[in-house]
């Protein structure tokens, strides 16, 4: 880089103009143009680099019909724009649908009670939460490890204690950790939302083995998770009706949270920069036209020189 | 004499008060800058925040 910048420049860099010599020099038309081998340079670079360009833009929008999945199809989000902060109501139910449902086979291992203070829980209701759950701990003055009833620093507990007792216990099929898992999947939480709404009948010709379902938004059609939303599968505190597509819309948006607790500070953030980089921007331009006033306000005066 | 002009002479020509117009200025303009920001962020998103629903819950 340092090369090409130095081929480019050349020893222009290093030299001293002073404050008005650049401003001339470019305005003039003694200086030399570009040599044959800048023009080359410069001319390979753009083309390589526009052409680098075309191509991530056409991977990004290729139609990907190769594979057997279906896409998901993008839902409304209310999180969804530069300064949508998540629904945390909607949290909230996520939350009541994860620990009825969910939390039966998937762990969320990343995210503790503590987390859910201020967010989707008051204090009290958070220790209440945790306080339902036993925890491993220990050891002990002797040595013995016990259960005892969370607190709000423990992380949420795994219903397998490892990935071999969870396949052990789901036919070979290993259900992850959904703490990362929206930001984790293509397609966010568009894909969990179609995926958990999306089961059906298998098509003709497809073969499933025991214990196996057939979604077609899963990559290759066969998942071992059996459908678990159903109409009222879980129960709100709420009082919002339970339908299946309402579980699956609030249990995506609480797995975006936990992908993305820092979500409604990066949309303040969104808000805070606009404001602060456009008061930068009116100071740049002021300056820029400050320094250039005595450029663009000059007169250049001829004197012909008399002939004798 | 114009505003801008006593201005510089009482408050911008000594170096001791004009570090004080610094530090006083970067902390009004950061509060009123913060708070407005909070609040546009607050009223966009009326009604989704957890501020906006927790008295259900205490």
């Amino acid at each position: 880089m340092a090369a090409a910048v130095g081929r480019i420049c050349g020893a222009r860099l290093f030299r001293n103009t002073g404050i008005v010599g650049p401003q001339v020099c470019q305005l003039s038309t003694s200086s030399q143009g570009w040599t044959r081998n800048r023009k080359l340079l410069l001319s390979t670079l753009g083309v390589v680099g526009g052409g680098v360009g075309a191509l991530l833009f056409a991977l990004e929008q290729s139609v990907q019909a190769s594979g057997s999945e279906a896409h998901p199809p993008h839902q409304p989000w209310s999180h969804d724009g530069w300064f949508q902060s998540l629904d945390h109501a909607s949290v909230r139910r996520g939350y009541e649908v994860y620990k009825q449902v969910c939390r039966a086979c998937h762990s969320l291992q990343y995210i503790a009670f503590r987390n859910l203070v201020n967010v989707t829980h008051t204090e009290a209701e958070a220790k209440a939460e945790a306080a339902e759950v036993m925890i491993k701990d220990g050891p002990d003055e002797e040595g013995n490890y016990f259960e005892r009833p969370g607190k709000l620093s423990d992380y949420f507990p795994s219903p397998y204690p490892n990935e071999n007792a969870a396949r052990a216990a789901n036919n070979g099929a290993y259900p992850p950790d959904l703490s990362l898992i929206v930001s984790g999947r293509k397609g966010g939480e568009d894909y969990i939302f179609s995926l958990l709404t999306g089961y059906m009948e298998a098509p003709a010709g497809i073969v499933l083995r025991d214990g196996q379902h057939y979604n077609p938004y899963f990559p290759g059609g066969a998942i071992s998770m059996a459908q678990s939303l159903f109409d009222e599968a879980a129960e709100y505190s709420d009082g919002t009706p339970p339908t299946a597509s309402q579980l699956a819309k609030d249990v995506a948006t609480f797995l975006r949270w936990c992908s993305e607790p820092e979500l409604d500070d990066r949309r303040l953030m969104t808000i805070k920069a606009i404001g602060m980089f456009s008061m930068l921007a009116a100071v740049a331009y002021y300056f820029k036209r400050h320094k250039w006033s005595t450029m663009k306000s000059r007169k250049l005066a001829y004197k012909p020189v008399s002939k004798k | 004499m114009s505003v801008w002009a006593t201005l510089n002479r009482t408050v911008f020509k000594r170096t001791s008060t004009f570090a004080l117009a610094v530090a006083s200025g970067t902390f009004f303009f950061e509060r009123t800058f913060e708070v407005a920001s909070q609040s546009i962020f607050e009223r966009i998103n009326k009604g989704k925040l957890w501020n906006d629903i927790k008295h259900k819950y205490e």
